[in-house]
């Protein structure tokens, strides 16, 4: 018993992160039609938004600290970070602790931004193309962004800690002991697809892109302009996978690549769940990201040997052919 | 000539007189001069051009023309390598027999894959092709370990039990691929004033077997196979009306074109007999996509000149380091100079992908026939101005 | 006994119920015409004719053979050939193409792998192909982009594309539909050139009364998935039963 608690747990975080990507990918799928592959490539720049925030933080200067030496017997030099001057020591740290959540209020405005920008520079110009077309230069969007970041952050993973107080692990009962900081991505993944259903649930905004992701042409005779909000919807969804990068970091140090790793996962992710569906997104999300927890229990690998590595995959062939709709995918939707 | 028609057989000529004479048009610049680095007339890259142009020249069939879009095909490539290399430790060095089994192989597993992907189209297949590939690729690196000897990717050793030749030389060493006793690596120099010029076996093999694969491909765009595939991507619908059974003609060229990646994939191994698992992961089969694209998807010549820009821009475009910038603007004033190298510097050297992702977006974005389609439109933009007469330049139907 | 039987052919979509007790007979070299108000279920018979669905209760024969059950290329196959409402051609090929597609598929049946012979090679059926675009008038435009033809033009080619096929019968999807006057009335003469001049039984579904009544030798009117009356276009045009049908609609 407890060691199928340990594997769901252990499938939540990567399943949250799935749920996450596979959310914002159906948003934009949903509302504007098009199949994004630089939607990991987001998931990777918000993880880089802490990592830049974490140096800004880190920014210092040096001071001659006279009362001291080094070994050599030269005067001690000290850093200290600005926040540390301005904030006083204490407070200063603990900031610089905390740079990982505070990232998410750094994260959001740019994450809109880059979305904002993506659609009325480059993807509005591709609604009335092929998909292949839309693969296609999203593909190569994704390149660019990766090489961009690789150019001025390098190709080596970079760590970004958790703040103190929630590392380390946490006994959930007498023999179920979990990381904590897995617990709060979980925690938060959950808010954040809450408030986007609640978003699109109980607003007229989100009320009027729900129609027109059912019938995008007659919301346009009503006369109400969704292309607008289509495009908000783009920066909300680049905002979805940012923030889900953001807080990813100190799960796997975020590196240049890990944006196309997430995202051929991802999209089985959408397919399995049913493209053009929220609540299959999600669903498939978790429900892939404990499969493959169990999948990598010893028990189970000694009997079907390196079933771990394509479980996901054998999983989406399956769903493909039998249930072509994916889970919960609607008639009608790339067929 | 051969049965294709002037402008095609022209094509193929050109075509062929380029390869024959690539190690001279590769390598324009004196040994000695400070540009020779920008020579690509060397064997081991001439050889990943011509065999990268086969592969690519294999996706082109089945995306091309039937606009199925595979995001998987680097796994024919893998099996390939790995089924050549098996023979050359079981069987023989002669790479007759490996390059044969590698296409059978690769043929049989295509049929396999092929045979279910089909079942879906659009995005749905791409996921389903892409999905296969990761499968084969972590099995690869895992479970099949004996197979494939994971990681660190299959090699021939000094105690390959070859039935047909001797597991090692007299001196001790592994034996080298052949083809009936020519070896792959026997090369000569010819140096003519400053020039150097290297004629490498392995590079003429790889060159005689891309323009039998050329010529195939011309063969099969300009027949009724052709033109249904080409009709599979137009209108389906009609096709299937029209009392054609569209399944088996995209099984077709989806076999096909998982023939010649297992092709290129045998050459490869026989150029260096060994095989990794990387060859299959999915920027592989990212990579022949670009270089359809790039160079002009369902064109004939389009995926080869894709396959060579992005080979060159890997090989040579990434050696421009800040040296060689600073060398060519050394004319400008100091500062000007610094500035120019700092702009241009994350576009070259190791951010060569950088430049290719945007070559490949503004390809993607406003020139979607490619390179061919460019060179097209200038060619236009000449006849206009020479001719002046728009009316045989609209009719002309697109080739 | 006609070429095309249908017999009490019933089709149900959910709870809903699209045809029940359908029964026609084509007789062979006639224009039958299958008229009806919108929603009466001419496309979905149309759509259990060619394969496209399979009706729940009922048969369907062609010349004595079943084809239910069977796709919509082995129809084809057997003779019956469709023209759609919007045409549907191959927009990336030349109209020289397309005509070579359907001729392949006569000769070569639902597939063959011919990929290495070219299709220039293939004198009789390039002759054919001319021969047909003559008798539509499109001999000049056979090097065309045909996606960048008008829309009538796009007609005559997907009727040539169909008759060089020769089929046993024609069905057309209410092919007027959305065209002008002058487009409408060729695509009459070229009809009823057809009827004259081959041994073709031609199925038509129209709403155009126009249309049905230059053509058709025989009417079906459909109302509710039901057929209310079948008889020669003088005694459909005043018959009650019929009036009452579209009358019916316009509430």
């Amino acid at each position: 018993m407890d060691a199928i608690i340990l594997q769901v747990l252990n499938g939540l975080d990567k399943g949250s992160a799935y749920a996450l990507i596979a959310l914002g990918l159906t948003l934009i799928f949903g509302t504007l039609g098009v199949v994004n592959f630089a939607h990991g490539a987001l998931f990777m720049i918000g993880a880089f938004c802490s990592v830049t925030l974490q140096r800004i933080l880190n920014l210092s200067f040096e001071t001659v600290d006279p009362t001291k030496t080094d070994f050599l017997g030269n005067p001690l030099k000290v850093k200290t970070p600005y926040v540390e001057s301005w904030f006083g020591p204490e407070m200063g740290s603990t900031i610089i602790d905390w740079s990982v959540p505070l990232a998410i209020l750094f994260a959001i405005p740019i994450m809109i931004l880059i979305g904002f920008v993506m659609e009325r520079g480059l993807i509005k110009h591709f609604y009335k193309r092929p998909h292949a077309d839309q693969i296609l230069v999203t593909f190569g969007l994704a390149i660019v962004l990766q090489e961009v970041i690789k150019y001025f952050y390098g190709a080596n993973p970079i760590q970004t800690p958790a703040p103190e107080a929630l590392t380390g692990v946490a006994q959930l009962t007498s023999t179920i002991v979990y990381p904590i900081w897995r617990i709060v991505y979980f925690c938060f993944a959950v808010a954040i697809i809450g408030a986007v259903f609640a978003f699109l649930q109980f607003t007229t905004f989100g009320m009027v892109v729900r129609a027109g992701m059912a019938d995008r042409e007659t919301v346009g005779l009503l006369g109400i302009d969704i292309d607008k909000r289509f495009t908000l919807m783009f920066g909300l969804a680049a905002a979805v996978a940012g923030l889900a990068g953001v807080m990813y970091g100190p799960i796997n140090a975020p590196n240049y690549h890990m944006g196309m790793d997430f995202l051929v996962l991802s999209f089985v992710v959408v397919v399995v769940g049913g493209m053009g569906s929220l609540p299959g997104a999600v669903a498939a999300g978790f429900l892939l990201g404990i499969l493959e927890s169990f999948a990598s229990m010893k028990e189970v690998i000694t009997l079907v040997p390196g079933i771990n590595q394509i479980i996901i995959y054998l999983v989406a062939i399956v769903i493909l052919l039998t249930r072509p709709r994916g889970l919960m995918g609607r008639k009608g939707v790339m067929e | 000539m051969f049965g294709l028609d002037k402008k095609d057989s022209t094509l193929l000529l050109i075509v062929a007189l380029l390869t024959m004479l690539a190690p001279f048009i590769l390598n324009p610049f004196p040994t000695e001069s400070g540009l020779a680095q920008f020579n690509a007339g060397y064997p081991d890259l001439m050889q990943r051009f011509v065999i990268f142009g086969i592969f690519a020249i294999g996706f082109n069939i089945l995306f091309g023309l039937t606009g199925y879009l595979s995001f998987g095909h680097a796994a024919f490539l893998g099996v390939g390598s790995y089924s050549a290399v098996w023979m050359f430790k079981l069987l023989s060095m002669n790479i007759v027999p490996a390059i044969l089994l590698s296409v059978v192989i690769a043929g049989l597993f295509a049929l396999v894959i092929g045979f279910v992907s089909l079942r879906r189209t659009g995005i749905y297949f791409s996921i389903l092709t892409l999905a296969f590939a990761q499968m084969s690729f972590a099995l690869a690196y895992s479970v099949l370990t004996p197979l494939t000897n994971g990681e660190t990717g299959l090699q021939l050793t000094l105690d390959d039990p070859r039935i047909l030749g001797a597991s090692a030389t007299a001196d001790g060493s592994i034996p080298v691929t052949n083809l009936f006793g020519l070896e792959m690596r026997a090369a000569t120099d010819m140096v003519v004033g400053p020039w150097s010029f290297t004629f490498s076996v392995g590079y003429y093999v790889c060159a005689v077997v891309m323009l039998i694969s050329f010529y195939l491909a011309i063969r099969i765009f300009r027949s009724p196979f052709g033109m249904m595939l080409r009709a599979i991507k137009s209108n389906q619908q009609r096709l299937n009306y029209t009392g054609l059974n569209p399944k088996p003609y995209t099984l077709a060229a989806f076999v096909i074109s998982g023939m010649y990646a297992g092709l290129a994939g045998g050459l490869m191994a026989a150029m260096d007999p060994l095989a990794g698992a990387e060859r299959m992961q999915w920027t592989a089969s990212g990579e022949v996509v670009l270089m359809t694209i790039l160079g002009g998807a369902g064109t004939l010549i389009g995926p080869v000149l894709g396959a060579g820009a992005i080979k060159y821009m890997e090989n040579i475009f990434s050696k421009i380091n800040d040296n060689v910038l600073h060398g060519w603007f050394a004319f400008l004033p100091d500062g000007i100079e610094d500035f120019v190298v700092f702009v241009i510097h994350p576009f070259v050297g190791k951010g060569w992908h950088l430049t290719l992702g945007i070559i490949f977006m503004l390809v993607v974005t406003f020139l979607p026939g490619g390179l061919v389609e460019g060179g097209q439109r200038i060619a236009r933009l000449f006849n206009r101005k020479k001719a002046d007469d728009p009316k045989s330049a609209s009719t002309e139907p697109a080739e | 006994m006609g070429i095309l039987e249908v017999k009490d052919v019933g089709k149900r979509f959910g709870g809903l119920k699209a045809l029940s007790d359908v029964n026609l007979s084509v007789k062979e070299n006639t224009c039958h015409a299958i008229i009806g108000p919108n929603g009466a279920g001419k496309s979905t018979l149309l759509n259990c004719l060619v394969g496209k669905l399979i009706p729940d209760t009922g048969s369907v024969m062609f010349q004595g053979q079943s084809v239910l059950g069977r796709s919509p290329h082995e129809i084809n196959q057997m003779g019956i050939s469709r023209v759609f409402q919007t045409p549907e051609i191959f927009g990336d090929l030349t109209v020289f193409e397309n005509m070579m597609i359907p001729l392949f598929a006569k000769r070569d049946g639902a597939y063959r792998l011919h990929a290495i012979e070219s299709v220039m090679n293939e004198k009789s059926l390039i002759e054919e192909a001319e021969k047909m675009l003559e008798e539509v008038n499109m001999l000049d435009k056979r090097h065309m982009h045909s996606a960048s033809m008008s829309r009538g033009d796009k007609r005559r080619l997907e009727m040539a594309m169909c008759l060089v096929q020769s089929p046993k019968l024609l069905l057309l999807d209410e092919p007027t539909a959305g065209m002008a006057r002058a487009d409408t009335n060729n695509t009459i003469d070229l009809l009823k050139q057809i009827k004259e001049e081959r041994d073709i039984t031609i199925a038509i579904i129209e709403h155009d009364m126009h249309v049905v009544f230059s053509l058709a030798d025989r009417i079906t009117v459909l109302a509710q998935g039901t057929p209310l009356v079948e008889d020669a276009p003088e005694n459909i045009k005043g018959h009650p039963k019929v009036q009452e049908a579209y009358l019916g609609e316009a509430h």
